[in-house]
């Protein structure tokens, strides 16, 4: 636990180094105005689906598939919106659309009990074909402003996006969900020792299938805010997204074995990320060091407690 | 058990939903659209002078296509020649949304102007009007933004005589007569879809009435995939003459297979290629010819129309005119669109001369 | 057992194959086999490391980012010597692969995280060192390319090249100690630390031979392609992990052999080849993987539960 309060810290200090390295770029922009309202929307994606993706990888299973889930629901707005359904239905019907296939890879792993690494490529292939096969090529793009303009405008009065709105309501639910509910303990204690857990009588099976419906929703909402950010409901959108999830998640301090882990770790994670992204642009340097960084950033994450606990003489 | 009541869940969701549906709401037809992000209409000066240390970003499509990095040094040359200061940045892959966030980085740098090469011509729209409500100009080049979206585009040449010229250049390669497909890059591509839709239109002429078109394969402007769907497309359609991909990316992987298969010298080539790219083609004789322009003319046109921009020489309206240095004069035609030049064609005889 | 595995991956291929050929005999012509093989050889390669790796019950999904580093390292080094830049390729792979080891291996670090780590480091160390730079098939010698379309015999040297690689790591695993010893890794770590077996060193090797045969696919990567800038191989290491799982290596480790792999490798890229030809869309392609992704990992799964199910009879016929 000391471990990782000692990492949070440090996500927190490197918070600090960004926000000062962008702040230096645009002479301050970079915290408040138009700035913040561009690393926050730019951020906004990863950081939602980051938050049920937490839980199930405290509960020691992963989700690959959240990023083919994300297209999926994009193609889906474009297709249907094409057909002619008002947006009113369009978005809660993918928001459904979602959640069944995070059902699907729920079955799949706890039913029949898959093992979620493979599963969930496999999804990640299956949910990004589907996407091509709803919609095509084409990207639609003729939205409304009235929706649009969530994406594109900040809460009137701030320079908030309404997509860090959505993210701080998510936060906090996933927040007290993980870490004030008996909910959350078990989901800990699965990831700790599943078969200890399912002793004490923890309804296992039914618990990671709910993480798994909860993350597929989660992320068809990601959808939701992407397309209408980039207004632009296309296939394609989001490829390659769940490495940025997974990097955020475990950048965070969440142990990959599971059992380990908090929400506040993975927020400061996601912003640190995002912010580190935009304000390397910003000052110029070439998105090859960002890549560089993120690596380095996801290597120490998790090499920072193994190397704490040799120091301390204890046994890895 | 869990699985039944979220089915049932599900079920009443999305039944509410029908129900919306048909209470009405947002949909396509009454939603009004989306507006435009125009900019207030100034009066042009054309005799404003020329500013200096205006902040230009280039933003191509991708950074690592050598095609971008040839327009990118012209564009260079014509800014430094006006006392202006460049930047280079862009995304490392040609994804629809990668370069909002580097738009809305020139913005906040407080960039005077844009030269874009835009790989979705919606997604980088909002941004655009974003960046452009704040002052900056937008010149599109290569590849068109949404119309509303930025001040001028700049067409490497026109959209027909491209076309037209490619069809030209297959009808000649096949002796008139056979099958032919084409090999696009990706299908959201301004460009692509402008020059297709006008090969179609070209095809249907009587002169090319003994000319069918097969198929048009996507190779998303990867080399592999390029490759593959080149290898793809000759399966698939047994008698296929010719193959026409107006990609630099597209027509130098076909070449490639081309070369290194059984179909060489059997299968014709043509399309827009980069000298460089197909020199070693066209001289085993793999390719008779491809055309393109030269896209350090298009760089230096697009800093050109920028600069004449922001000084207040042009605002983008048809009619006007602005120098470009030794290009020479050129005059804004419809919806701000510009044109470089008549494209140029590579053969055995000439493509020594060029080196890009 | 595992033969039988592959027995299926075999008829899959068979009937995909046959069901194809009819459509358009030019699917088995000539051209149209080499162009099979030559599409499959350089995941089918890489499948080679991966099978090792995952069978530790370890991933690397760093393979991608190895192979696309090497093959522009290599292009650049044509310029300089020919023979140098096949050796560097695949020394760079190798220095790769020794990082991941030394992470994993002796830092006893997840995998996942380790060469999700190392993915981006790779490929951003690539990017730097191009610099936006492209090479074209004119910057390299026409010997080299020849490499990666001509044939001997009819059999093209790239496939020639991975069947080798595929023979050597199949009879490693098979018959030698330390090859056998990753299975009991996999199968169960404390076990075999237990017993004996040096698992960090173990682990360590599968590690550098993975990134040493990504060097390699690296070199080959532009011999067949030419054209060679820092995005060559992205995203190639879920091609490699689904190959890896069809072919049926548990991704729990402890079983499956390198011919099942590679056999997976050829069967999703023929599947791809075969939708072209048939005229299918292309979109169909990714979401039939997908599906057989998830069939095969079921039907690896039960005909796992059969076993363990049978042993479990059996050994309660013993002891009785």
């Amino acid at each position: 636990m000391k471990s990782l309060l000692r990492w949070e810290s440090a996500l927190f200090v490197l918070l600090v180094l960004v926000a000062v390295v962008g702040s230096a770029a645009t002479g301050g922009s970079f915290l408040t105005g138009q700035g913040a309202f561009n690393v926050g929307s730019d951020l906004a994606v990863v950081a939602l689906i980051a938050m049920p993706l937490t839980l199930v990888v405290v509960a020691a299973e992963i989700d690959l598939s959240v990023a083919s889930v994300l297209g999926l629901s994009s193609a889906l707005i474009g297709m249907l919106w094409n057909a002619g359904w008002p947006l009113e239905a369009i978005l809660p019907v993918v928001i459904v659309v979602g959640a069944v296939c995070g059902a699907i890879n729920g079955f799949l792993v706890t039913k029949l009990g898959l093992p979620s690494l493979a599963v969930t490529i496999g999804t990640l292939a299956l949910y990004r074909g589907l996407a091509f096969v709803v919609l095509g090529d084409q990207a639609v793009a003729d939205f409304p402003d009235s929706y649009t303009q969530f994406g594109t405008t900040p809460v009137p009065g701030t320079w908030i996006p309404y997509s860090i709105v959505l993210f701080v309501v998510l936060a906090v639910v996933f927040g007290l969900l993980l870490h004030a509910t008996t909910f959350g303990r078990a989901v800990f204690a699965i990831g700790a020792n599943e078969e200890a857990a399912r002793f004490s009588g923890i309804r296992v099976k039914r618990i990671k299938f709910i993480l798994f419906v909860l993350t597929g929703a989660v992320a068809a909402l990601a959808g939701i805010v992407y397309t209408l950010r980039y207004a632009s409901a296309r296939a394609d959108n989001g490829t390659g997204l769940e490495l940025n999830v997974v990097t955020a998640v475990l950048l965070g301090g969440v142990s990959i074995f599971g059992g380990r882990g908090t929400i506040g770790g993975v927020i400061l994670a996601a912003l640190v990320l995002g912010g580190l992204t935009d304000a390397l642009i910003l000052d110029d340097i070439a998105n090859e060091v960002v890549k560089l960084v993120t690596g380095i950033l996801l290597l120490a994450s998790v090499f920072a407690p193994a190397v704490t606990k040799r120091l301390r003489g204890a046994t890895p | 058990m869990k699985r039944a009541g979220f089915a049932k869940r599900a079920a009443v969701l999305a039944a509410a939903a029908v129900l919306l549906a048909g209470c009405g709401g947002t949909t396509k037809d009454n939603s009004g659209g989306s507006s435009g992000g125009g900019q207030t209409q100034t009066t042009a000066n054309p005799n404003a002078p020329t500013a200096k240390d205006l902040k230009i970003t280039f933003l191509p499509k991708q950074v690592n296509n050598p095609y971008f990095t040839v327009a990118q040094g012209g564009a260079e040359k014509a800014s430094t020649a006006l006392g202006e200061q460049f930047k280079a940045t862009g995304p490392s892959d040609a994804d629809a949304s990668s370069q909002v966030t580097y738009i809305n980085t020139a913005a906040q740098q407080g960039q005077n102007a844009l030269l874009l090469a835009a790989n979705d011509s919606n997604a980088v729209a909002p941004a655009l009007k974003a960046a452009r409500k704040q002052g900056m100009k937008v010149v599109t080049f290569d590849s068109d933004a949404a119309a509303d979206a930025r001040d001028v585009f700049i067409n490497q040449a026109s959209s027909q005589e491209i076309a037209a010229g490619q069809v030209k250049l297959i009808s000649d390669a096949i002796g008139g007569s056979g099958e032919i497909a084409i090999l696009s890059a990706t299908a959201n591509a301004t460009n692509q879809n402008a020059w297709i839709d006008i090969m179609k239109q070209e095809l249907a002429k009587p002169a090319y009435a003994n000319i069918k078109l097969d198929e048009i394969a996507y190779g998303n402007d990867d080399d592999q995939t390029s490759f593959q769907k080149t290898q793809g497309l000759l399966q698939a359609h047994p008698n296929l003459k010719g193959i026409i991909s107006p990609t630099t990316v597209g027509v130098a992987a076909a070449a490639r297979y081309l070369d290194s298969s059984s179909y060489k010298g059997k299968v014709a080539l043509t399309g827009l290629g980069t000298p460089n790219q197909m020199r070693k083609f066209i001289q085993d004789g793999t390719v008779g010819s491809v055309e393109l322009w030269d896209p350090a003319k298009l760089g230096e046109l697009a800093a050109y129309a920028a600069v004449a921009l922001s000084s207040g020489q042009i605002t983008g309206q048809q009619g006007e005119k602005f120098k470009a240095g030794d290009l020479g004069e050129y005059t804004i035609g419809a919806k701000g669109e510009v044109v470089l030049g008549p494209p140029l064609t590579f053969t055995k005889d000439n493509i020594d001369k060029y080196n890009f | 057992m595992t033969a039988i595995r592959e027995l299926g991956i075999l008829i899959a291929l068979a009937v995909v194959v046959g069901v194809t050929a009819i459509v358009n005999p030019l699917f088995l012509s000539g051209q149209g086999i080499r162009d099979l093989l030559l599409n499959a050889c350089l995941v089918a390669l890489l499948t080679v490391g991966q099978t090792m790796v995952v069978i530790t019950r370890n991933v690397d999904l760093s393979v991608g980012s190895v192979l696309g580093l090497s093959a522009f390292i290599t292009a650049d080094t044509f310029a300089v010597n020919p023979v140098l830049a096949v050796v560097v390729g695949i020394a760079v792979g190798a220095l790769c692969g020794l990082v991941n080891g030394a992470l994993v291996g002796l830092g006893k670090v997840p995998s996942l995280v380790v060469t999700l780590g190392t993915l981006s480091v790779f490929r951003g160390l690539d990017f730097m060192w191009a610099h936006g730079r492209q090479i074209n098939a004119a910057n390299l010698p026409d010997g080299f390319l020849a490499l990666g379309s001509g044939s001997v015999l009819g059999v093209p040297y790239l496939v020639i090249i991975t069947l080798v690689v595929l023979a050597v790591a199949a009879v490693h695993l098979g018959s030698y100690r330390s090859g056998r010893e990753l299975y009991a890794i996999g199968s169960n770590p404390e076990a075999a630390v237990l017993v004996g077996i040096p698992v960090g060193r173990r682990v360590f090797t599968t590690f550098l031979v993975s990134g040493t045969v990504a060097g390699l696919a690296g070199v080959l990567a532009v011999a067949r392609y030419g054209t060679v800038d820092a995005t060559v191989g992205t995203g190639l290491e879920l091609q490699v992990i689904s190959a890896v799982v069809v072919g049926g290596v548990a991704i729990f480790g402890g079983s499956g052999t390198v011919a099942g792999a590679a056999l997976g490798a050829l069967l999703l890229s023929t599947i791809g080849s075969a939708l072209e030809v048939v005229h299918i869309a292309q979109f169909w392609q990714q979401a039939i993987t997908g599906a057989l992704l998830i069939a095969a990992i079921a039907l690896d799964r039960g005909v796992a539960l059969r076993v363990a199910a049978r042993l479990r009879r059996q050994s309660r016929g013993v002891s009785a």
